[in-house]
């Protein structure tokens, strides 16, 4: 089995996955919605912090920020929004079907606009910084957001924002944004095995193996870095604005800028399938999600300290992920994919991996 | 905005105020140079960034707090938070650091983030979330009309924090384990080489590193109060201070620790203080900036 038949037919499982699960489990169509928004964490994350190596804990700035800005657009194009977030508390205020989905077409899509012009601007502050400084600098952000949102009356503070209500059955709203978060986890995945193959793909590997030389052999670095925040912050702020619609009531601390929860679910997801690597953000987000659901409920109160342990014994003791584990294992089987111009989900880290013969 | 001009127009009004609160900044300040000398430390020797430095201080403070509820003095909670804090850092260093201390940074950010998760809601599920302070029931002296009052509990802890800082440091200078220390943080593969047991040396900076924090809890639950998760704000705090200063430098990080007290002072009062967190914050990214610029200058790979 070569790469150039395994991976459309991957592509065409998940795609069969996608469209049968929510039928098949119609009452778990809420979990499985997360399961795809957990996907992208990590397929964006992967991008910053797996292929271009700037590991990043402030990815979720970007959910959070597309959530608030296609919340005041869904809002600001019909009332104004102080009031809104001030009245809201004690009246209903109800949106035509027409005014609800203008609302949510222009909301989403200034989401992901405004999310990648942000990413302009905070990769211009943050770029320069390297390794725990990124990571800091960045958390940095995500949190100095959560806590001037928090304070920020207009927006309704720290008591958040009652989004407008779907107008349907409870039963078509699962699944519309049930749609919504699988086409765009897809679609991510898409293009990302397209990006991957590009010359973009080497360039931002480059980056991560050895900023200094990329840049000494003509790679205008900088402009590399930030469009793949940009990239990551596009698919982020979308994924923030559909989500945000679908719980219908975001709240800076713990919705919008969630950094111990989200925010580090992401990077542990991908350490857990593997950085650096194609599928395993997505073989990572699977098994997290699926371990987190199932045991979340036993563990109840318990369920942060239980994270804290799965970090440390990810962090410390599995490094190099599912893969990434198979990679090593099994090289001949990834090796042929790593030949080139054939696959991109092999160009990972492990490319001491590659089996002279298999290459050819 | 308006509140904001009239507090400052109250500073520039009553300079009094200014040396209250500059008095006040410093008696914090020492408490912060304290635990960012710890964290400079660790981050010197070991190249360890501790994010779980801030949950250590929560600790060391709710074991102050939980002492004063049994009835014993807090202050006596100092020396107990140190060599039990002391305990708990050499179990977390050969169960989590030693392991992750040759990996590159990353790993080991990450992984003093899942213990300052588990620490937080550990706390969390002993304590609940609710804010407590310990009370020592000391004076509050009131100077120039009441415009400045010194609770004698802040001066204390400045007195404390001195003498614990003077201790550590006379330590570090002048013992055979200090001199180790110091020969690891220069070159650790040269330490070897000379017969210094540099895994020993690292379990015991480690170890000393969260005995300082627990002191330095047990001061800031009798000072201030504590909450399981006011732990991440101190762990910021400290990497700000550490940051503008530069780690191999100890008399900056302790200057830089009295400069972040006094910044909070004021901060607090002109802003309010439910502004705290977001300015603490918003230093830090400034610090980074302001750091990412002189870097940009220098131009060179920076780890």
């Amino acid at each position: 089995m070569n790469s150039t038949s395994v991976q459309p037919f991957t592509f065409l499982l998940l795609l069969l996955v996608g469209i049968a699960a929510p039928l098949l489990f119609p009452d778990y169509s809420n979990q499985i919605a997360v399961l795809w928004l957990m996907i992208i964490f990590a397929l964006t994350w992967d991008i910053i912090g797996g292929q271009m190596g700037y590991n990043s804990l402030g990815n979720i700035f970007f959910f959070g920020a597309g959530m608030y800005i296609s919340a005041i657009i869904q809002i600001g194009l019909f009332y104004d929004v102080g009031m809104y977030t001030s009245a809201a508390r004690t009246t209903h205020i109800v949106f035509t079907n027409e005014q609800y989905f203008t609302g949510l077409l222009l909301g989403v899509a200034a989401a992901g606009v405004a999310s990648a012009m942000l990413a302009v601007v905070i990769g211009l502050i943050v770029f320069g910084l390297r390794g725990p400084y990124f990571a800091i600098g960045t958390l940095g952000v995500a949190v100095a957001a959560a806590e001037l949102i928090a304070s920020w009356e207009w927006v309704g503070a720290a008591s958040g924002i009652s989004l407008p209500v779907f107008p349907g059955q409870p039963q078509s709203q699962k699944l519309f944004f049930y749609v919504l978060l699988f086409g765009l986890a897809f679609s991510l995945l898409l293009f990302l095995r397209w990006l991957y193959s590009t010359n973009f793909g080497l360039a931002i590997n480059a980056i991560r193996d050895d900023e200094e030389k990329a840049e000494a052999m003509g790679l205008h670095t900088g402009r590399y870095k930030r469009s793949a925040l940009i990239i990551a912050a596009l698919f982020l702020g979308t994924a923030g604005a559909i989500f945000g619609n679908m719980t219908g009531f975001i709240e800076p601390r713990d919705i919008a800028f969630p950094t111990t929860t989200f925010n580090i679910f992401m990077v542990l997801m991908v350490l857990l399938g593997g950085k650096g690597t194609l599928w395993g953000p997505v073989v990572g987000a699977v098994i997290f999600h699926v371990i987190k659901e199932v045991t979340w409920t036993y563990f109840l109160g318990w369920q942060f300290v239980a994270l804290g342990l799965l970090i440390v014994i990810i962090v410390v003791y599995f490094q190099q992920g599912i893969v990434g584990w198979l990679m090593e294992k099994y090289p001949e089987r990834f090796g042929v994919q790593i030949a080139p111009k054939q696959g991109p989900s092999a160009s990972g880290n492990i490319g001491l991996a590659v089996h002279p013969k298999a290459a050819e | 905005m308006n509140q904001i001009i009239g507090n400052i127009s109250l500073l520039g009004a009553a300079p009094i105020f200014n040396l209250g609160l500059l008095i006040d900044g410093l008696l914090i300040g020492s408490i912060f140079a304290l635990a960012a000398y710890g964290l400079a430390l660790v981050w010197g020797v070991m190249n360890v960034k501790n994010l779980a430095q801030g949950d250590f201080i929560m600790i060391g403070g709710y074991l102050t707090w939980y002492l004063g509820r049994l009835g014993i003095h807090p202050l006596f909670g100092v020396p107990v938070a140190f060599v039990v804090l002391w305990g708990i850092g050499w179990v977390i260093y050969r169960t989590v650091i030693s392991k992750v201390i040759a990996r590159d940074l990353f790993t080991s950010l990450l992984a003093t983030f899942g213990v300052a998760i588990v620490i937080q809601q550990g706390l969390n599920i002993a304590f609940g979330p609710d804010t407590q302070s310990a009370q020592a029931d000391l004076p509050t002296w009131e100077f120039a009309d009441g415009m400045i009052t010194v609770t004698a509990t802040r001066l204390i802890g400045f007195a404390f924090a001195a003498i614990l800082a003077v201790v550590v440091i006379l330590f570090m200078k002048n013992s055979r384990m200090g001199q180790a220390i110091r020969a690891t943080a220069q070159d650790a593969r040269a330490a070897r080489v000379l017969g210094i047991d540099t895994e020993k040396v690292y379990s015991f900076t480690f170890s000393l590193n969260a005995g300082i924090c627990g002191a330095a809890g047990a001061l800031v639950a009798v000072v201030w109060n504590v909450q399981p998760f006011l732990g991440t704000t101190y762990s910021i705090r400290l990497f700000v201070v550490v940051t503008t200063a530069g780690f191999g430098n100890m008399p900056g990080v302790i200057a830089a620790g009295f400069g972040m007290g006094v910044f909070e002072q004021f901060g607090g009062f002109i802003f309010g203080a439910q502004f705290q967190q977001a300015l603490i914050v918003v230093l830090l990214l400034i610090v980074l900036a302001v750091r990412q610029l002189q870097q940009l200058r220098v131009r060179q790979a920076v780890q």
